[in-house]
């Protein structure tokens, strides 16, 4: 496999670029914006500027006690778990492509998403289908499946062997799917669509208040590496006589990248694309200095989760698009119109 | 289907009755997830009272027309919400589990019904319905029609070898035992050819041949998959059997066939006209 570092190296500053911390405060603005709006619509028509006083009045009644219920036990979680999803997935992507070198690199690469995939299906089949069953099985699996990939490639110098176990580990994986999909019911192939497409449906304060800081932690120590990482661009001989001890950066990238999106994929599904295509986005708009393209990926990711999701439950009311579906169809198509217009 | 099913299915019946006997008035806003489910509403006259339904709600023609909040096993949460239902008539195949856990939250009354393909279920699903819409009488003359036709159906059995086929986007898929499929044939007397199999299971051409069906029961969907009955008799495995070489073809609508709906009576007597030869 070889690296493909030209598409990256060309996003480096050339031109003047706006002030990073503008960028990030701009962004985390626009999120905020975003977040209000998504709050303030979906298929329970609550009057926008009566949400203050639902969330400050504990005991309302008649219709207003339905609005403040949705608002506080549906439609809140869901925004939260959207920009924690959103975000985790896309910081996990920068860092994957900043250890690979390798523009298409995403979480995936190494098995993280088809192993939990492998998790959760077998969960399913085994008629194990509430959150808190396929949860860790998801979990575990992403962990057993990466955890193979890096112990079997990583006695290959170089980044390559992890890239090449990481693709025979995902193949085997599919195939452990396939079979496990062939033993399944037809109650338990539908589960299984359903639970392939993602879905946000299942946020509950109880799990944000784990995941949350989970996803914020893993986070911080991904941005701490801004400099190992920029480094890499270089190549990795460079990386290590610039005084970054690559094998160990190598196992400490893996191991955060697993742990963070291990769980996403449990409590949410495969959603593709954000982890892939959101770190393009931002590093066309703002460059490919790791400082500010860990952070400026961590507010891209929340937004483009927070905007799908608005769209995913307001487009089709009173039903709702599983949001794998509308990730991919809203983003693909942003990321050509960038292209297209950076080329010109 | 077994004992161990026919237990399950009476337990959800009394987990159904108590969620019932809890709320005193009978429901005036109903919302409907499970296509089996707003069928036996429908059947009880409750058809008005059905504020929305979910996308496998597709009989009678009238349950199509109300809004729908998403296919019942991935449904919108805030969707059935909105519609403001006193009482949500779930399929205990509704979901996911924690959607219907936030519909209680919402203080919706949620109703889980038994699915299970079995006469028993069927009727704990009409008397869970029944006791939901206040209309307990209505469900247990239903019960009492459908449990006597039931039974006149059954009486005469069939003895033939029976393949049902369903095909989805064209690839056949033959039905094995723990279907809804197995437990139709089962109670018209025909003997399933793929009883050795458990779930729908990918036939090969091979595979079709040698399990030399005499007929060969499908439902119009997969008719309308294949590109019409006789592509669907020229495909490959099929077009050797005795059943395509004596074109002994049951085609019958997929709800109807498969629900374990009110309307299974009239699909065994259909069945069975097919499976003689009377249409």
């Amino acid at each position: 496999m070889t690296a493909i570092p030209g598409a990256m190296a060309r996003a480096t500053p050339t031109r003047r670029r706006a002030n990073p911390v503008v960028v990030l405060a701009g962004m985390v603005a626009v999120l905020l914006v975003l977040m209000v709006a998504s709050a303030g619509s979906g298929a329970v028509a609550i009057p926008f500027l009566k949400v203050p006083g639902l969330l400050a009045n504990a005991s309302p009644d008649g219709m207003e006690a339905l609005w403040r219920s949705v608002l506080l036990e549906v439609r809140l979680p869901r925004l939260v778990f959207a920009v924690i999803v959103g975000g985790g997935l896309a910081i996990a992507g920068a860092a994957m492509q900043a250890l690979f070198r390798n523009p298409l690199a995403e979480p995936g690469l190494i098995g993280i998403s088809l192993g939990g995939a492998m998790g959760a299906v077998i969960a399913i089949v085994l008629n194990a289908n509430s959150l808190w069953a396929m949860a860790p099985a998801a979990f575990a699996g992403s962990l057993v499946a990466t955890a193979l990939a890096y112990s079997l490639g990583g006695r290959q110098p170089g980044v390559a062997g992890v890239l090449l176990a990481g693709i025979a580990i995902n193949a085997m994986c599919a195939s452990v799917i396939g079979i496990f999909t062939t033993q399944a019911n037809d109650v338990q192939l539908r589960n299984l669509t359903f639970w392939n497409m993602g879905s946000l449906a299942g946020a509950s304060w109880a799990m944000l208040a784990w995941l949350g800081p989970w996803v914020a932690v893993l986070s911080a120590l991904l941005i701490r590496e801004w400099r190992a990482m920029n480094a890499l661009l270089l190549g990795e001989r460079e990386a290590n006589h610039l005084g970054h001890a690559v094998k160990p950066l190598r196992r400490r990238l893996v191991v955060l990248a697993a742990l963070l999106v291990g769980p996403l994929v449990a409590v949410s599904g495969t959603i593709v694309f954000v982890g892939l295509v959101v770190p393009h986005l931002v590093r066309l708009s703002t460059g490919a200095d790791h400082r500010w393209l860990l952070p400026n990926t961590l507010a891209g990711g929340a937004i483009a989760m927070t905007l799908a999701d608005w769209l995913a439950r307001t487009v089709v009311i009173p039903a709702e698009l599983p949001i794998g579906i509308v990730t991919s169809l809203v983003g693909g198509p942003f990321l050509l119109w960038l292209l297209l217009r950076k080329g010109t | 289907m077994t004992a161990s099913m026919n237990r399950r299915a009476v337990l959800a019946a009394a987990l159904a009755l108590t969620a019932v006997g809890a709320q005193a008035a009978p429901a005036k806003r109903i919302v409907s997830l499970g296509g089996a489910v707003t069928e036996i509403v429908f059947a009880l006259g409750a058809g008005d009272r059905v504020a929305g339904v979910d996308d496998s709600s597709i009989y009678p023609a009238a349950a199509h027309k109300l809004p729908k909040v998403g296919y019942y096993r991935g449904f919108s949460i805030e969707g059935v919400a909105s519609l403001n239902p006193d009482v949500v008539l779930a399929s205990d195949q509704a979901g996911p589990p924690e959607a219907l856990e936030q519909l209680r939250r919402l203080g919706k009354t949620v109703v889980m019904l038994p699915s299970a393909p079995t006469v028993d279920a069927l009727a704990a699903r009409i008397d869970g319905v029944a006791t939901a819409l206040g209309e307990k009488a209505a469900g247990e003359q239903l019960v009492a029609r459908i449990r006597e036709q039931v039974a006149a159906a059954t009486r005469s059995p069939g003895g033939q070898n029976v393949l049902l086929v369903s095909s989805r986007a064209g690839k056949l898929e033959g039905a094995g035992r723990e279907t809804a499929a197995d437990a139709v044939l089962r109670l018209v007397g025909a003997h399933n050819v793929l009883a050795g199999e458990r779930g729908y299971k990918a036939l090969s051409a091979e595979g079709a041949v040698s399990l030399k069906p005499e007929v060969i029961v499908t439902t119009t969907m997969s008719v309308a998959a294949s590109g019409g009955l006789d592509a669907f008799l020229a495909q490959p495995g099929i077009a050797v059997t005795p059943a395509a070489k004596s074109r002994r073809v049951v085609v019958m609508d997929d709800l109807l066939l498969l629900g374990f709906g009110p309307r299974l009576p009239e699909a065994l007597k259909a069945l069975q006209d097919g499976l003689a030869g009377r249409k």
